[in-house]
């Protein structure tokens, strides 16, 4: 089975740190990481084509330095990257990014299962899979914990609220998975240098004949964020430190009755 | 058509099996306050096989009128089933507003619709306001949770958006209230839902009682050490029949199960009162529990973050103060 990955780089936010005085991000020294959903969705795809056969393509929407992470793509497990990558496609939301996404993905050929992390750790949408599979009119299947395929037959396990549902589909499918759907592999020394050589095609808004220009790019986008500011921190109440666990433990019920919580 | 045919705010009641989401109620309240700023009003929206329950409760708590589409097919949530009731309706009715909420089948759901229906979506908003020309402000969280960022589709109708459970608060309800309800009959053959949910495995925590809906929150970090202890929290939230939750680092911990992670890539709670035991307060754990009313933090490190931010901080080991606490609680509860 022939198989596409989405992957998106992005800052590792459990690194960034806030300016204190200007009260702005730090994205300085902020690593560049590939998402961490997109890595399991990856090890999806490649256990998927260990166990059946065929092939595993990565693509990602990005700047130059994207290639970075087709290239860690490639060190576990991707047969083929490609970048998407034009100026014009610069300050995409998720309608327009899935459309540019959904017209490469019709370029690159037929693919048999497309597999994207649950969301983005930047962004946390959670939208662009689903948006890829109305574009491609796909059936998509989301939140994956588990996915089983026989023949053309695909058996997910999805995350719901209250447990697991399993729900049964038919490929070619868009399927979005969480992470703990498998622990991604590791690259070792010696496919960590082979993905270096690897080369990585770039497909340019020229090279998508297809594309609606109105549909991409800031201007294409029907979202447009109008400002960004801090979040407002709640403030720090109470702070309970006696000589014992137990007397903190009797003071803290003493406050919660006070103030009738308890 | 034009831009100003569009009217009404739209609230997506979900369901599951035959239970209402409390978020969609949640969001016919601030719902309301939107709709009435345009003068306009506040609709639900209900799909499933029988819809009485979820029709009543949405008119209870405040809906001024009530779109219900009924169906076999529509029993189970699927994407296509729902995604084309949802089309058909709005190309009907043009709403200006759609709000859904941010769970698994809401995200899902969403996206689809918004694809179609060529308009923009912002995921996962925590605050909804309206500007001085009509339009909603989408407000959400983003690089997880460090800023904020607020959002426009100024454009494009209907403007959506999914907003996370537990930021608002639902109406008192109101049995007596009453609205007119509309019955839309829409058909989705068999063959267009391509998607089917063969079974359903349980796997919420024994007690039942879940993180979305508990009013009490109990959760555990790092701190607890090992997945043993989790029995602990689960003792100090039976006292207040509440739910037991998680940090990012315990779930990745293999302790306890992911559907009990609260935080930006987790679940987000609005609990009466969140009790951190052990939890650090990374900003990706903040953003989840920030709706709490009360927040009561236990740590050992009294540097910890989490104390930033909650409103009863208690310096010293979980494994002295909680079960003095589980002690006293049950005590007074006794009397």
């Amino acid at each position: 089975m022939d198989i596409l990955v989405c992957v998106k780089q992005v800052p590792d936010t459990s690194e960034i740190k806030m300016d204190p005085v200007t009260n702005t991000l730090i994205r300085a020294g902020v690593p560049s990481i590939v998402n961490p959903f997109d890595k399991n969705a990856l090890e999806a795809a490649v256990q998927l084509k260990e166990a059946h056969g065929g092939t595993v393509t990565v693509i990602s929407m990005g700047p130059e330095q994207a290639k970075a992470a087709l290239k860690e793509c490639i060190s576990v497990g991707a047969d083929k990257a490609v970048l998407i990558s034009d100026r014009m496609f610069g300050g995409s939301d998720t309608f327009a990014t899935s459309y540019i996404l959904a017209t490469a993905i019709k370029k690159l050929g037929k693919f048999d299962l497309i597999l994207c992390g649950k969301q983005a750790i930047d962004g946390d949408t959670a939208q662009v899979g689903p948006a890829i599979a109305e574009h491609l009119g796909m059936a998509q299947m989301t939140y994956a914990a588990k996915i089983q395929v026989d023949g053309n037959k695909i058996v997910i396990n999805r995350e719901t609220d209250e447990g697991y549902e399993v729900m049964e589909g038919t490929l070619p499918v868009v399927c979005t998975v969480v992470k703990s759907i498998n622990v991604p592999r590791f690259a070792t020394i010696k496919s960590k240098m082979a993905s270096n050589k690897a080369r990585i095609d770039v497909l340019t808004a020229g090279d998508l004949s297809d594309i609606d220009p109105t549909k991409i790019g800031l201007k294409g986008s029907p979202t447009r964020v109008k400002k960004t500011f801090v979040p407002p921190r709640r403030k720090s109440g109470i702070q309970i430190k006696e000589e014992t666990g137990k007397d903190s433990a009797l003071k803290l019920v003493e406050k919660l009755v006070e103030s009738k919580l308890i | 058509m034009n831009i100003g045919d569009y009217k009404n705010v739209w609230v997506f009641i979900e369901t599951a099996h035959g239970t209402v989401k409390n978020v969609g109620l949640e969001l016919i309240n601030q719902g309301k306050i939107l709709a009435e700023a345009n003068q306009e009003k506040v609709i639900a929206v209900v799909i499933g096989k029988n819809n009485d329950t979820a029709v009543k409760s949405a008119i209870e708590y405040g809906a001024d009128e009530v779109i219900c589409v009924e169906g076999d097919e529509y029993q189970d949530f699927s994407t296509d089933g729902y995604t084309n009731v949802m089309v058909k309706l709005c190309e009907k009715y043009l709403p200006s507003v759609i709000l859904v909420g941010a769970t698994n089948n809401g995200r899902d759901l969403a996206s689809r619709v918004a694809i179609r229906l060529q308009t923009g979506l912002t995921a996962d908003c925590t605050d909804l306001g309206i500007n001085d020309n009509g339009l909603i402000t989408w407000t959400r969280p983003a690089f997880g949770g460090n800023i904020m960022a607020t959002i426009l589709c100024a454009d494009r109708k209907p403007q959506m958006g999914t907003i996370r459970p537990g930021v608002f608060k639902k109406a008192q309800p109101d049995a007596t209230r009453t609205a007119e309800v509309i019955k839309e009959e829409i058909k989705t053959p068999a063959e267009s839902i391509r998607t089917k949910i063969i079974d359903i495995i349980k796997a919420v925590e024994d007690s039942g009682v879940k993180l979305e809906e508990a009013e009490v929150i109990v959760s555990g970090g790092r701190g607890l050490e090992k997945p043993e202890n989790f029995a602990l929290l689960r003792e100090l939230a039976d006292v207040f029949g509440g739910a037991v939750g998680a940090s990012r680092a315990a779930v990745d911990a293999g302790w306890i199960s992911p559907l009990q992670q609260v935080g930006q890539t987790g679940k987000t709670v609005g609990p009466k009162i969140y009790i951190a035991c052990g939890i650090s307060g990374a900003v990706q754990h903040l953003v989840g529990i920030s709706s709490s009313e009360t927040i009561i933090a236990i740590n050992k490190d009294a540097d910890a973050p989490i104390f930033d931010v909650a409103d009863y901080g208690v310096v010293g080991d979980l494994f002295e103060v909680v079960p003095a606490l589980i002690e006293e609680i049950k005590k007074l509860k006794a009397c």
